[in-house]
């Protein structure tokens, strides 16, 4: 029955050596954690996860800067996070002796807020800074951790800008 | 030392911890950190916005965003009083700078857009090779290790937020800070809102204000009629808001 049966056991050979040379290439291509929870690598959230962080969060500054924490909770700014301003200090936080955040020119922070603008929500406090101060630098009068200028001598408010 | 086969015989379950432990890898980064546990959402209050641009610079530093590139981006809308199905929308460099002044009259507002982490989202759909994937805990993250740069993706999200990254020619988007997040951190843009117009929220998570919020306020997605399962929800939209 199975005269010429010799060149069908050649023909298995060769599929049986191709299925395994595609069985290794898999294994050796697909990486480990591919499928570990759905169509992708399982270990690349572990690796985006891990990248370090730039902005410490606004939980680290309170820890150490107490002083400024009363300060702002006494004025509109307690819910600015320090960070709006001071930008990223994960690395101020990490080595508070040897990374020093750079002195912040108050002319333009409080511009990017600040500036009047029609698009702004109504009640947000807005000014034209170059009709307002006229270039001054917004700290030689508001104190920006407490922003409100309070001076019980004034006739009239100093928010009201100068001529 | 001989290797005797009683000695072989002990080494090989030895070798096969070993062989374990190797393929493990890396551990993991954050340990108390359970993706089972989390669904990872965004709440934007349109009311709130003021422009500033924080979180656009906030974003590209925590992110090393490219010069030009943008994962979150505000745009100003200016509705004019005639015609509400045709507003201007201007975005000059992400709004990572402010806006210039706003035209008087009409409506003006500002709307920020980021990834809204889709549950269906489109993008990963599309993916061939399966670089993008939604994380158990509902995150839209790309593995740039895996991504062809063949830009499928960036044709597929109707919000526009993907693009190639020009210096590793793979696919990027917001990631929803995913480091930060899984270290118990907000988002680098929510940390720095001023006003509190971005909201991290954890729709896991029943203690989140966000379930009132979503109670007490008429809050839309973008673009529900394409049914992707946006998770970042705005509060106070315009009708105009595409």
């Amino acid at each position: 029955m199975f005269k010429d049966i010799e060149h069908l056991v050649r023909l298995a050979a060769v599929m049986a050596i191709a299925l395994i040379a595609f069985a290794t290439m898999r294994a050796l291509v697909v990486p480990r954690s591919f499928g570990e929870y759905g169509h992708y690598r399982g270990d690349a959230i572990a690796e985006i996860a891990a990248r370090p962080v730039a902005f410490a969060g606004h939980d680290v500054c309170e820890a150490c800067h107490i002083d400024v924490v009363e300060q702002k909770k006494q004025g509109k700014h307690v819910v600015v996070p320090c960070e709006a301003c001071h930008g990223a200090q994960a690395k101020h936080a990490d080595d508070p002796a040897s990374v020093k955040p750079a002195k912040l020119d108050t002319a333009v922070v409080c511009a990017r807020c600040h500036e009047a603008n029609s698009a702004k929500p109504k009640g947000f406090p807005q000014v034209a800074t170059a009709d307002h101060a006229g270039g001054l630098a917004c700290d030689i009068c508001h104190q920006p951790h407490r922003p409100k200028i309070e001076t019980p001598a004034a006739t009239k408010p100093a928010t009201e800008g100068k001529k | 030392m001989d290797i005797t086969r009683r000695r072989l015989l002990l080494l090989l379950p030895a070798a096969a911890v070993a062989w374990k432990y190797v393929q493990a890898g890396t551990p993991e980064t954050a340990p108390n950190y359970k993706m089972t546990e989390h669904w990872w959402a965004m709440l934007i209050d349109i009311p709130k916005c003021i422009g500033c641009g924080s979180c656009v610079r906030a974003c590209a530093e925590e992110n090393d965003v490219p010069e030009g590139y943008y994962r979150t981006w505000i745009e100003r809308y200016h509705v004019a009083d005639w015609r509400i199905e045709r507003p201007d929308v201007e975005s000059p460099d992400g709004g990572k700078q402010g806006f210039p002044p706003s035209e008087i009259g009409g409506k003006n507002f500002f709307v920020p857009k980021l990834c809204n982490h889709c549950a269906e989202s489109p993008c990963t759909q599309v993916c061939p090779v399966g670089a993008t994937f939604v994380t158990p805990d509902g995150v839209v993250l790309v593995d740039k290790s895996y991504c062809l740069g063949c830009r499928y993706c960036v044709q597929a999200c109707p919000y526009g937020c993907r693009f190639i990254n020009p210096k590793t020619n793979t696919a990027e988007k917001c990631s929803l800070c995913y480091h930060r997040i899984t270290k118990g951190l907000t988002t680098a843009c929510c940390e720095v809102c001023p006003t509190g117009a971005r909201q991290l929220a954890d729709l896991k998570n029943p203690k989140d204000p966000i379930h009132e919020f979503l109670r007490t306020h008429t809050v839309q997605v973008l673009k529900p009629h394409m049914a992707t399962g946006a998770k970042v929800f705005y509060n106070g939209m315009d009708g105009s808001v595409r």
